[in-house]
């Protein structure tokens, strides 16, 4: 086949999905960032194994190297005020996908489990065949879907550390005031690693995959 | 537009062109559209950085965090109590955060409680008030998960007064001056400052007349020690504990905001929780 042998295919993600992808990107940014101001003020989180302590959160260097500490009052304003915008972005995006239909693609059904772990096994190389897929492979479908529930996650723990009296019943049911605050961390590190994953995926799929989420198009060979 | 046809046998050179000029066309106006609007976000990030200060935050956020106040005010009530715990489940150790204002070793025998009220049709009332007035009033326990703005929180167990036994007692806060609150002639804030007025605070009155507030004497059943804000302070499980003066010298109601020391530094007024 030559390489001019091409089609455009229109409206692989359409424009709205686009925007709440991209205004998402920077808002999370500053969530995370001044999340990281807030959470320097009380840092206890570790993984530990007996007594070795495998992950610290985070070594003094980490908050040293960007200028992280001795910032809390500045960290919660940005992180009371970009609250809203994250949150209106969020649902906004769900919204949408309810009612375009776009959430057929991105939900998973009941072969999505096992099809992941398949595709898993194809992207590290070690099958040959990914199996059959529409617009999101089985993995995409589990892994978009669970960011949003890690998003909803995000805003009940927040909340529950927000307004630990007014919403007690809320931190109550998510362990208390100090479980509440380790979940909203650890969704928080979810985050980070779905971006990790997200971008050497991004880079693994090539360019035209990129664009589609840039331009909207797809460029596919001719006869697919 | 979506092109389903397939291409003519010995389809043309420039035919094949067109579409790949497309595809370049508008990828180059899609990224250019891209990059501009990325633009918007750091135009965002350097205009904030730009405007005037209050209190060491930039106007915006400080705008926004009286929002927030507001949209609290809507969805929440002061009649909603903080949790409260079994008293054994409290700290022996109990954490000492703060020492702004203390005057660790000053003589508890000298110590008296200052209160204004002012007042709209003459100079107002000052009152003197001795530690054992405050016991005099009904006392309370308080059991319950202390939250300090900076992340930690402690279960602990503090006694005393409440504070809106103390303004009906003493016939405060209210602008009229009567001891009757049903007018709800209320003074919209209180202020707390240290015997030194080195350290201060400011709270809207509804949450200082919330039934967890107290004037607190004692903690783990026990007299305050200097470090815990001997002898009289503040316990406000509504707010961050920056809010719980320690060593009450000063008592006033006002209906501007009184100055607060962390708002000051950067933090919200309310810090209500």
């Amino acid at each position: 086949m030559q390489p001019t042998m091409k089609r455009i295919v229109e409206n692989k993600h359409p424009l709205a999905i686009r925007w709440f992808h991209w205004v998402n990107f920077p808002l999370l940014a500053v969530m995370i960032w001044s999340g990281l101001l807030i959470y320097w003020a009380y840092h206890p989180y570790k993984i530990q194994v007996a007594d070795a302590v495998l992950v610290k959160f985070f070594p003094d260097g980490f908050f040293q190297a960007l200028n992280l500490r001795r910032r809390l009052a500045e960290g919660m304003a940005w992180h009371f005020v970009f609250m809203w915008l994250f949150t209106i972005n969020g649902v906004l995006y769900v919204a949408y996908t309810l009612f375009s239909g776009e959430w057929r693609h991105l939900v998973p059904n009941r072969h999505s489990f096992r099809d992941a772990w398949l595709v898993v096994l194809h992207d590290l190389g070690i099958r040959r065949q990914a199996p059959e897929a529409l617009k999101y492979n089985a993995a995409q479908k589990i892994a978009y879907s669970a960011v949003i529930l890690m998003g909803l996650g995000s805003l009940l723990t927040g909340l529950a550390i927000y307004k630990p009296t007014q919403q007690a019943w809320l931190t109550t049911l998510l362990g208390g005031y100090e479980s509440a605050r380790l979940i909203h961390f650890a969704l928080t590190i979810g985050y980070v690693l779905f971006f990790v994953v997200h971008i050497m995926q991004v880079i693994r799929a090539g360019w035209n995959n990129f664009r589609s989420m840039v331009a909207g198009f797809d460029v596919i060979p001719y006869g697919k | 537009m979506e092109n389903n046809t397939n291409p003519p046998v010995g389809k043309s050179q420039r035919e094949e062109l067109t579409t790949d000029q497309q595809i370049r066309r508008r990828t180059i106006k899609a990224f250019a559209l891209f990059s501009v609007a990325s633009l918007v976000p750091y135009g965002i990030w350097k205009w904030i950085g730009s405007r005037p200060k209050v209190n060491g935050l930039p106007d915006v956020f400080r705008e926004v965090l009286r929002a927030n106040e507001e949209v609290n005010d809507v969805f929440f009530s002061h009649a909603n109590l903080a949790p409260t715990f079994p008293v054994e489940q409290a700290a022996r150790q109990v954490r000492v955060n703060g020492r702004v204002g203390l005057q660790p070793g000053a003589s508890p025998d000298d110590w008296q409680l200052r209160v204004e009220q002012p007042s709209a049709n003459g100079p107002g009332r000052q009152l003197t008030l001795a530690l054992d007035d405050i016991k005099a009033l009904p006392k309370h326990d308080l059991v319950f998960n202390f939250k300090c703005v900076e992340g930690w929180s402690q279960i602990q167990h503090w006694s005393g007064a409440r504070f809106s036994d103390f303004v009906a007692k003493y016939q405060l806060g209210t602008r009229n001056d009567q001891p009757n609150p049903v007018t709800k002639d209320w003074f919209r804030y209180v202020g707390l400052e240290t015997p030194d007025g080195k350290y201060y605070v400011g709270l809207d009155i509804e949450s200082a007349l919330h039934p967890q507030t107290l004037l607190a004497y004692e903690m783990n059943g026990q007299p305050l020690t200097d470090l815990h804000g001997a002898p009289l302070r503040l316990m406000i499980p509504v707010k961050y504990g920056v809010k719980s003066l320690k060593c009450i010298g000063r008592i006033f109601f006002a209906d501007e905001r009184p100055r607060d020391f962390w708002h000051r530094q950067g933090y919200d007024y309310d810090l209500a929780l």
